[in-house]
């Protein structure tokens, strides 16, 4: 009897790994973008990071803070370098507006403003304005699996589904943590325009989230745009008032 | 009688009036010089926007503003029925204007991309050239593009845009002609394709942002989406830049005619201080105050009619060579954004001429007379005893 129960258990644990292994190839593009936009997503967190830019003339750091909520409103301060320092950022909805000590002007930054880089950056304005939740504008598909490291990756191709910056994405998302390892950026016509490779993440909680990274315009020369988070607080409580033009100026 | 004496007593003077003739000559040939400049800068200018860049005059989509690079997003629409004729018959030409990076040589920037007919013939630029028949997308630049980009014939970019969905697309292109315009804004940060390449590229079928129509072309008006802007409004920047440059420039003009106004105003009083017993004894001889404050003062505006004849034997011919032969410019004048050449080729106008001569000679006269006007109180026998009352 012992020996059947036995049995039976063995049987019952074999078929539920199999199971799970099923279960988990079989996942659906659609499914894995929402649980990547899962694990960005937040009500609100305040972020420390910096902006590791490597240009022709050598490598600039600017240290920022960020104090996000939801995807619609951010509100950035450069903490460093001290010439760069005071300088704040406020994005509500499609709008961004800047304010540096030096010109004590609040500038919204729109149309060809947005096209350029961002302090030097390989990430133009219009980048930080992108809706980051994936699925509400692309439709994924998995085209089979590669490995990033040592990291088992799904990789997805993602088509527009409504207007967007662009067209098609490539994704190389970690099977485990559900984090785009490198992702892909095309332009209508095919050509891959930017890149971007997570190197580095840590747990927040229970949620896996990149530490450090690498944003990379294709058409430019150099090594891309490092990004380090330092530190990261999700859901935590944010004065309303920061998301406002006032601030810009405190 | 009285202007060979006041002749006599001038030339009496010597250095004192070698001086003032050279002051004063010095002033007509700079000032008519300087106005020579700012009007070819202006012929010059208006001959090159007219003739590169806005032909007959424009018409505008009504949310086209050049100085609002946020108005190119909506600033374009359908070429209007009213206008296709024209454009069949090549005196109108449609441009259409989009914004976009150009990536070259490993950088970017951002640019406006005018897409313009090859076979255009209204303006004077080179655009058969975009005519290449090649597969890969042709791309004219200006001189002042090309030379900020270090771009030269044959050189891939990469054109990056967002089409009318928003979506970024890409294309590489190649330099096929490298324009050698003055005008300025129709090079700096610009690259000019083919009109339906561009349409095409950002899926705007049939439209433009503004419409240039020939010199020949009259009578135009309004449309309902388009407003027409004729070659007054369209060269309002120009003569605004010259006109502010002239008025800078008439600061100049007031401290050379405040330095004649002193000099000829000193030489008055001192003369009527010197020559106090040859007024008591010419006022002695019969000659009335009236006479001797006439003499005085023509003897002050003869300094003004020999400064003529003084600058005209060095002026003229310095006048003319820079006319003929003009003045070069510094490089970096070309990127002031206004249509200049390598040499800027002055006009002297009869108008300059004379207006400069007949302002100088005002002054010199109303100088001339002003301390003179001391004699009117003086009585022969004081001034015959060397007092002046």
């Amino acid at each position: 009897m012992k020996k059947l129960i036995l049995f039976l258990l063995s049987f019952s644990l074999i078929f539920f790994l199999i199971d799970s292994s099923v279960y988990a190839e079989e996942l659906s593009g659609k499914e894995i973008l929402k649980r990547v936009d899962k694990n960005y997503a937040a009500t609100n967190h305040i972020s420390v990071g910096q902006m590791v830019i490597k240009g022709r003339r050598g490598t600039r750091t600017i240290k920022t803070k960020t104090w996000a909520q939801g995807q619609e409103k951010a509100f950035t301060e450069y903490l460093e370098p001290a010439r760069e320092k005071g300088t704040k950022m406020l994005k509500l909805k499609d709008e961004l507006w800047m304010w540096s000590p030096s010109t004590d002007r609040i500038i919204k930054i729109a149309g060809h403003m947005l096209r350029q880089s961002m302090s030097g950056s390989d990430i133009s304005y219009e980048d930080f304005m992108e809706d980051p939740v994936l699925s509400n504008s692309y439709e994924a598909k998995v085209s089979g699996e590669e490995k990033i490291g040592e990291r088992q990756c799904y990789l997805l191709e993602l088509n527009a589904t409504k207007d967007t910056a662009y067209y098609s994405r490539k994704l190389w998302v970690d099977k485990e943590r559900f984090l785009p390892l490198r992702e892909d950026l095309f332009a209508r016509g095919g050509k891959l325009l930017k890149t971007f490779q997570i190197n580095e993440v840590f747990k927040v909680g229970e949620r896996w989230y990149p530490k450090r990274m690498v944003f990379k315009d294709v058409l430019k020369e150099g090594d891309g745009t490092e990004l380090v988070i330092e530190s990261i607080d999700f859901d935590v409580e944010i004065p309303e008032h920061i998301f406002s033009k006032a601030s810009l100026r405190q | 009688m009285l202007l060979k004496l006041a002749y006599r007593n001038l030339i009496g003077a010597k250095l004192r009036t070698v001086l003032n003739v050279g002051v004063l000559s010095l002033t007509y040939v700079l000032i008519i010089w300087h106005q020579g400049l700012f009007s070819g800068m202006y012929r010059q200018a208006t001959r090159d926007v007219i003739k590169d860049e806005i032909a007959g005059g424009q018409y505008w989509h009504k949310n086209y503003d050049p100085y609002d690079v946020l108005s190119l997003d909506e600033g374009h629409g359908s070429v209007p029925q009213e206008l296709k004729p024209l454009i069949a018959k090549k005196k109108a030409l449609p441009i259409l204007i989009r914004q976009a990076n150009l990536y070259s040589k490993g950088r970017v920037q951002s640019v406006l991309i005018k897409g313009i007919d090859p076979g255009q013939k209204i303006l004077d630029i080179p655009t058969a050239k975009l005519d290449s028949g090649k597969d890969i997308l042709p791309v004219m630049v200006g001189k002042i593009m090309a030379r900020k980009n270090s771009l030269k014939l044959g050189d891939s970019v990469t054109i990056r845009w967002r089409d009318a969905y928003g979506t970024f697309d890409a294309v590489e292109g190649e330099i096929v002609e490298i324009m050698n315009t003055n005008v300025p804004t129709i090079d700096n940060g610009q690259i000019w394709l083919p009109l339906e390449r561009l349409r095409k590229m950002t899926g705007l079928t049939n439209q433009a942002t503004i419409i240039v129509v020939g010199k020949e072309v009259v009578g135009e008006k309004d449309l309902s989406d388009w407003q027409f802007r004729n070659q007054d409004f369209l060269l309002k920047d120009v003569s605004d830049v010259v006109k502010s440059k002239r008025t800078a420039s008439a600061i100049m003009y007031l401290v050379l005619l405040f330095l004649i106004m002193l000099a000829i105003f000193d030489t008055q009083v001192l003369s009527i201080f010197r020559r106090r017993k040859e007024i008591g004894t010419l006022m002695a001889l019969g000659m009335t105050r009236l006479k001797v404050i006439l003499l005085f003062t023509i003897e002050g505006t003869l300094n003004g009619i020999l400064g003529i004849g003084v600058a005209a034997i060095y002026g003229t011919p310095v006048l003319i060579y820079t006319a003929n032969t003009g003045i070069p410019l510094p490089q970096a004048m070309e990127e002031y954004g206004f249509a200049l050449k390598v040499r800027m080729f002055p006009v002297y106008s009869a108008w300059l001429i004379t207006g400069t001569v007949l302002i100088v000679m005002l002054t010199v006269t109303i100088v001339s007379y002003l301390p003179s006007r001391r004699i009117s109180g003086l009585k022969p026998t004081e001034a015959l005893k060397g007092k002046i009352g």
